[in-house]
């Protein structure tokens, strides 16, 4: 009887982390989106909406210490409350990257890009791409599929060595071009990070599927 | 690690049925050994095939080896009664002899000869404060035993047990009658004797069998499905049928 109320409970915790998930694909989503259309009311809802994410962390997390208290799970119960712990706090970090771009959005405001925008805008499709095929790999336990999206992020890494160049050239062309120059880097940088802790949410995955720790992050900056 | 016991292809029958299948088991020294399960599953045959008390229930057969310290203690040339002193058993319920508590624990001792009061008194206190009941116990060694509460008891005897100098100790399910603060004191008494004993212990509890084992192995229809570190099987079994039972998924 209590085993069973512990399963739903498990059940109920899985439910709030694909909830979470989706707050955070559908930010980053949004981000860019009001970005690339220069979207000022979407990019506010972004901010807005950070708050949601922020709250469910907290719930989240919440849930996690008192099933670890009250339940004492052990094996692929342990391995699944222990991650839900570990990527609750990765998702509320991408969330947050999401809403710092949504407020360059706001900052940079209507003025004309320096540039034609395609890698920035490619980073960030890859990136709500990781997270949402993480999120799927969370819901159907797919190893695989965790493992494989790992790997995107050398696509993000490369991108964002890119577009470091292209700007750096930019700034030095011409110094009118540096304030805008650096927000668009710093966009570039916040996607890299999402593209980070989307690698931590595929460690956490394989964790909890096999119980393997593999260290996918390469570390090339 | 050392083994200090060690079982061979076991293979235990009462009768025409086959209660464990060719088991192999190291059973590290000075470490504890947790024994886990479905009821029926052989757990306490097993335990009882390591000091030959299947011998007791007629009909019982053995195959295969149990080695301590690298001797099949089923060699014919083994007297039973002093692999039992080596290898000593603390049961489920307590059974404290109907006497006082320095004769139980005088009990062993006399058996095997000791008679001289001072050596008796001597091997009685260093058994009590070795079982962490001294303390309690002290200004009442000649009252009888059956006043103590039950965890107690259970301390009782396994100061019994210590005073024969066992080098193994086998516990069944020494805490499952005992309120959770007896069975805190057990677990920690079971913490300190593995620096000087190697023990054994079947428990249906599995955050206990976590707490107090450094391994554990998992029983299944008489068959040993998977044995590990105990951190490794509560953390991540590598058999599924593992993670079903201390899942709570069995079945
Ligand atoms: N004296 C006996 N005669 C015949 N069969 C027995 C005897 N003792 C045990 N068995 C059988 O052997 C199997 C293993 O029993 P055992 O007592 O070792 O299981 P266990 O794992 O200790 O169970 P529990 O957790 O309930 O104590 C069971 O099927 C049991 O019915
Ligand atoms: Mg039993």
């Amino acid at each position: 009887m209590v085993r069973e109320s512990f399963h739903e409970q498990l059940d109920k915790l899985r439910g709030d982390i694909v909830r979470m998930g989706n707050l955070v694909v559908n930010a980053i989503d949004m981000a860019t989106t009001a970005f690339k259309r220069r979207d000022m009311d979407l990019a506010e809802k972004v901010v807005m909406d950070d708050e949601k994410i922020d709250r469910l962390e907290l719930e989240i997390e919440k849930k996690c210490m008192s099933l670890l208290a009250l339940q004492q799970p052990l094996a692929r119960d342990l391995r699944f409350i222990g991650t839900a712990l570990k990527i609750n706090t990765d998702l509320e970090r991408i969330g947050d990257y999401a809403c710092n771009i949504a407020k360059i959005v706001l900052t940079i405001g209507k003025e004309p890009f320096i540039k034609p925008l395609v890698d920035l805008p490619h980073m960030a499709e890859l990136c709500r791409q990781m997270v949402k095929d993480n999120l799927n790999a969370f819901i159907n336990q797919d190893r695989e599929k965790a493992l494989a999206t790992a790997k995107k992020d050398h696509e993000v890494d490369h991108l964002y060595q890119e577009v470091f160049q292209e700007l750096l050239a930019l700034m030095m062309q011409n110094s009118q071009n540096i304030r805008q120059a650096t927000f668009l880097l710093m966009i570039a940088r916040h996607l890299e990070r999402i593209g980070d802790h989307a690698t931590n949410l595929s460690e956490w995955i394989i964790y909890m599927v096999s119980g393997e720790r593999l260290e996918l992050n390469e570390k090339l900056f | 690690m050392e083994n200090k016991m060690e079982t061979r292809k076991l293979s235990v029958y009462y009768k025409n049925f086959q209660a464990l299948y060719s088991v192999d088991l190291p059973i590290q020294k000075n470490a504890v050994t947790a024994l886990i399960g479905p009821s029926g599953c052989g757990k306490s045959t097993f335990l009882r095939a390591l000091n030959r008390m299947n011998e007791v229930i007629e009909g019982t057969r053995v195959e295969g080896e149990v080695l301590l310290d690298g001797k099949n203690i089923y060699d014919p040339r083994v007297d039973p009664v002093a692999l039992r002193k080596k290898v000593g058993m603390v049961f489920q319920k307590p059974n404290p002899f109907p006497m006082s508590i320095f004769d139980n624990v005088a009990y062993g001792p006399r058996i095997h000869g000791i008679k001289k009061k001072t050596d008796l008194e001597q091997i009685v206190h260093k058994s009590l404060a070795a079982a962490a009941l001294w303390d309690e116990v002290k200004d009442r060694l000649y009252k009888s035993a059956l006043g103590l509460s039950g965890g107690q008891q259970q301390r009782l005897v396994i100061a019994r047990v210590l005073a024969v100098e066992p080098e193994v100790i086998l516990m069944d399910e020494p805490a499952s009658a005992l309120d959770p603060i007896s069975t805190a004191k057990l677990e920690d008494l079971i913490h300190q004797l593995k620096q000087n004993y190697t023990i054994v212990i079947v428990t249906h509890n599995m955050q206990q069998a976590a707490r107090v084992s450094d391994y554990t192995g998992f029983f299944l229809n008489g068959e040993l499905i998977e044995y590990n570190t105990t951190t490794a099987i509560f953390t991540a079994p590598r058999e599924k049928r593992t993670e079903d039972y201390i899942t709570g998924r069995f079945g």
